[in-house]
């Protein structure tokens, strides 16, 4: 629903807007030209996300992406001790992770939320500190390779759409320090 | 030469030569990989369509500057570009909105311009936040949800900062 709300929200400023600054002929054209360069982009994208998401089911049944799950493991013991005391919640931890980290959005959520909900078991509806760290985590985008974006950049035309790798790792590394800091502070605050 | 230009290349023959020696059918994986990229951009496209239609109308009617120039005081005490302002609005809502509006921005711009760079850095550093905490806490069975919002938020909003701060560190900007 939030959807509807945003979307009528444009629609209707605009037309304030495009009414006060007399540009109304410029919106009535926008909005189909909009549509219009909306499928532009799909094509343009098509390739190389097919292509992306082509590599990401052969990391899968490589197994590297498994390997990658296993490497997160002693880090998850760290973030979530409680959690990862149960095997099962741990594996799906950890693929959870490690599909995030590849950018298999299809993949991650289905088992974060097998690990959400085997973690929400005992707390009765309300939300404990190792489950807002989970979904803090899951929050903040953390992408060894922004496969999208890149797709985007090539199809505009980019030099080199990788090049904003580095910026990408470091600032997302910032923003989920950022979340777990917060979410830190927050839980000596925030009572049940 | 930029090292950024190996990776696709490197990581693509070095995971299909990984995978043969493996006896991973390389092929078959590729294409049925490559296959469910053609649906998830049928299931983005009736949402794109929607959406840059709409931000297409704002940018037209001048609502986009309107609303860049009443934030840009604080954006720019931040050092986040103004212009990015409805990128930071619709990001934790909308994954797809997202997506439009920071194609756009990087159509309008440039891809290698500052904004362009920004626009991307911030699309690939930050998640759509409400949905995702929806989906988790949904499925959970979690009510009341505590402090996660506001710090799930802080992590966006430190994500942007940072985003801008980066580009700039790294391409001058």
């Amino acid at each position: 629903m939030a959807m509807a709300w945003v979307w009528t929200l444009m629609a209707v400023f605009s037309v304030v807007c495009g009414a006060a600054s007399g540009r109304m002929p410029a919106v009535a054209e926008a909005a189909l030209e909009g549509a219009a360069a909306a499928v532009e982009l799909c094509v343009a994208l098509a390739g190389s996300l097919c292509l992306w998401m082509g590599l990401m089911e052969l990391l899968e049944r490589c197994g590297l992406a498994g390997k990658l799950a296993h490497l997160l493991r002693p880090l998850l013991r760290q973030l979530l001790p409680r959690a990862a005391q149960e095997e099962e919640t741990l594996s799906a931890l950890s693929a959870n992770m490690s599909a995030n980290l590849l950018g298999l959005g299809n993949a991650a959520t289905p088992m974060g939320i097998r690990a959400a909900r085997r973690m929400a078991a005992s707390c009765g509806g309300t939300a404990s500190d190792e489950l807002c760290r989970l979904v803090v985590l899951n929050t903040a985008s953390i992408q060894l390779l922004p496969t999208t974006v890149a797709s985007v950049r090539a199809a505009c035309g980019s030099a080199a759409p990788f090049d904003i790798l580095g910026a990408v790792w470091t600032s997302s590394l910032l923003s989920v320090t950022a979340g777990l800091l917060a979410a830190r502070l927050l839980q000596a605050i925030w009572r049940h | 030469m930029d090292f950024s230009s190996y990776i696709v290349p490197v990581l693509l023959s070095g995971t299909a030569l990984y995978a043969l020696v493996k006896q991973v059918d390389v092929y078959d994986a590729l294409i049925s990989g490559a296959g469910e990229g053609l649906g998830t951009l049928a299931r983005i496209l009736p949402s794109l369509v929607a959406l840059l239609s709409a931000v297409y109308m704002l940018r037209a009617s001048g609502a986009m500057e309107l609303l860049a120039s009443l934030l840009a005081p604080v954006m720019t005490r931040l050092g986040i570009p103004p212009e990015t302002v409805p990128l930071l609005l619709i990001r934790p809502i909308s994954g797809s909105g997202a997506l439009a509006v920071g194609s756009e921005l990087i159509t309008q711009h440039g891809p290698d311009s500052y904004i362009g760079r920004v626009a991307a850095v911030m699309l690939g550093s930050t998640e759509t936040t409400f949905y995702t905490i929806a989906v988790y806490f949904g499925a959970a069975g979690i009510r009341r949800t505590r402090y996660t919002i506001p710090a799930a938020l802080t992590a966006d909003l430190a994500g942007f900062f940072f985003a801008s701060l980066t580009v700039r560190l790294f391409f001058g900007g």
